[in-house]
């Protein structure tokens, strides 16, 4: 699926629900608890559940990033299931917040 | 979903949270979401393409806002200060208009076939309408249309996508990031694009917004401490004023944090004055352009305070930098098609999904890679400190050499008998173009032509002192504090040229 930044992701396996902050553009394997996720309108395949090896928490307002920092995810629903880019675990990305500025 | 999205994690993360207005009206972060949701119905209903808003700044904008991105049609809010004619303008440029205008205002839209609301009967229907089925919206639709201030043409009308927004917001804020009690006080009106930053922004980071309709030095220093203001964003002219009235007799205003300023250069024996005033508050400099959704380039409270400490020139020079470029933004300095190196001059370009860079009617000004021309002269140091000089307009060439004004006005700015100045070019036969300033005496300064004419030439040199000076009691500015530079050359019309 193509991930600009802006998209709108929903988990398959529970409420879990991202925008894509930033994206280094094209095909990118994105998964929540080991399940493709899929753009925020459409429904979910039926009977999936969590892999057990993949069965964090994401939290509300929090911003995910991979390793090499290539795509950062901001969580707008939270759930159960790890977030994860190419089978690789995403993490919890420091904030380095800007002071206000308007 | 859109720049909604923004209100809708806000109020998911805290929806008992302040979001707007005075404390005692109590509209909370679900408040505000349940006003743009009947707000939106309004708007669906009405059968309207557009939203344009004709009002003072104050809590049914951020409601209007949200509502019109709700129902999928873009925001325009107008000048309210415009003459009439000027106003049914650039009503007539929007498409299908539902006007939220005003009482003050109403007598604009007199035999204007459009449906109108006053901004009472706007925030009443949004509290009574019942929720509607909303379109779909997509990121790529305009969300809001903002006329430029034309300070050297014809009005522009520069569309902001919702991703531009969204992404200038997402890139910059951190969701729920402010502390309960927060609160931001916003002065510039409405049709600026810090007026519309100021609300996604704030209403992101769960800082509550309060308005402050008609800035006056007063009502702001009064609102800052009635209503415990942790941040408030002024235009540079505002600062001044603020620092008139208060004089040696700096109040005690223990809640706020944070001032920020931009929307025109800002004078540094201004910024000076300010940080000396306020030692405990953070300084934070914010440079955009509409056409840029607002802030790309931040200079932050410790560089201020690093660069007042320093006996290094280059350091301390970066009082009068606007700091450097925010995530997901690029900037080059280019002359010409060349991208030229740190420390020299040129025309600063900028790309990012932030960046707009499209006009109504015109299309876009990015080029084939995305890059868009500020028409700002600038350098950027070695560190990616980025000196705004002025617009590209206004350079003066001088027997072939590119002056820019603001070199010229600073060191004016510094003599103690100088209050306010402005550095133009004029037609002269011998060198093309020569040097003119006007100056604005401080309080009860004897001013002399010859004194200032030497004091620029001992600190820069012949070819950028002023060939005529002349002495007004104002400047003419726009109310968002920039100077209206065309105005000037009049002034000198009606002068003798000097034998």
């Amino acid at each position: 699926m193509e991930l600009k930044p802006g998209t709108r992701l929903r988990s398959q396996v529970g409420p879990t629900e991202v925008v894509v902050v930033k994206s280094p553009g094209g095909d990118l394997g994105l998964a929540c608890g080991g399940q493709p996720m899929i753009p925020a309108g459409d429904a979910p395949a039926e009977g999936l559940t969590v892999a057990e090896t993949a069965s964090d928490s994401t939290l509300l307002g929090k911003r995910y990033t991979d390793p090499d920092d290539r795509i950062e995810l901001l969580v707008t629903k939270p759930g159960v299931g790890t977030l994860a880019l190419d089978g690789v675990g995403l993490g919890l990305k420091q904030a380095k917040p800007l002071p206000a500025s308007d | 979903m859109a720049i909604t999205l923004l209100l809708d994690l806000a109020e998911s993360m805290d929806p008992e949270r302040l979001a707007v207005g005075l404390r005692d009206e109590q509209i909370t972060a679900e408040g505000l979401s349940r006003l743009t949701v009947g707000g939106a119905a309004v708007i669906v209903a009405s059968g309207a393409r557009s939203v344009a808003f004709i009002g003072v700044n104050g809590s049914a904008f951020p409601v209007a806002m949200f509502a019109a991105a709700r129902a999928g049609v873009p925001i325009a809010p107008l000048n309210y200060r415009l003459a009439e004619g000027q106003l049914r303008e650039l009503l007539g440029r929007l498409d299908a208009p539902l006007v939220i205008v005003d009482e003050a205002y109403l007598s604009v839209l007199a035999g204007a076939d459009l449906p109108v609301l006053s901004t009472d009967e706007w925030m009443r229907r949004c509290a009574t309408e019942p929720a509607a089925d909303l379109p779909d919206v997509d990121d790529g639709d305009p969300a809001v249309l903002l006329f430029t201030s034309g300070t050297t043409a014809a009005p522009k009308c520069v569309v902001l996508r919702h991703q531009n927004l969204q992404s200038y917001v997402l890139q910059t804020v951190e969701p729920g990031s402010a502390a309960e009690g927060d609160a931001a006080l916003v002065s510039v009106p409405t049709y600026h694009v810090a007026g519309v930053g100021t609300v996604l922004t704030n209403v992101f980071a769960g800082r509550r917004l309060l308005y402050l309709p008609n800035f006056t030095p007063r009502a702001w220093l009064d609102l800052v401490r009635e209503e415990q203001v942790t941040f408030a964003m002024v235009v540079p002219t505002m600062l001044a004023r603020i620092l008139d009235e208060i004089g040696d007799d700096v109040p005690e205003l223990p809640a706020l944090r944070t001032l920020a300023y931009g929307g025109a250069r800002m004078p540094q024996p201004v910024l000076e004055r300010a940080l000396r005033a306020f030692p405990t508050v953070d300084f934070v400099n914010a440079y955009g352009l509409t056409e840029t959704s607002s802030t790309i380039a931040v200079l932050g409270p410790e560089d201020h305070r690093v660069a007042l400490d320093s006996d290094d020139p280059a350091v301390r020079a970066r009082l009068g930098s606007v700091g450097r470029l925010i995530p997901g933004v690029e900037g080059q300095v280019r002359d010409f098609d060349r991208v030229v190196p740190a420390g020299e001059e040129g025309e600063l370009w900028v790309r990012g999904e932030q960046v707009s860079g499209e006009y109504e009617g015109l299309g876009s000004a990015l080029d084939e890679a995305g890059w868009f021309p500020t028409r700002d002269r600038a350098r950027m140091d070695e560190d990616g400190y980025l000196f705004v000089l002025g617009r590209s307009d206004d350079v003066i060439i001088r027997g072939g050499e590119n002056i820019a004004p603001a070199e010229v006005e600073d060191v004016l700015l510094r003599h103690p008998a100088v209050a306010e100045v402005a550095v133009l070019g004029l037609p002269d036969e011998e060198w093309g173009e020569c040097l003119a300033a006007v100056v604005v005496p401080a309080t009860g300064a004897q001013c002399d032509v010859e004194v200032l004419r030497e004091w620029v030439r001992s600190q820069l040199r012949s070819a950028k002192t002023p060939d005529r000076i002349i002495f007004r009691d104002e400047l003419p500015h726009t109310d968002t504090g920039k100077l209206l530079r065309r105005q000037l050359p009049r002034e000198f019309s009606t002068v003798p040229t000097p034998s």
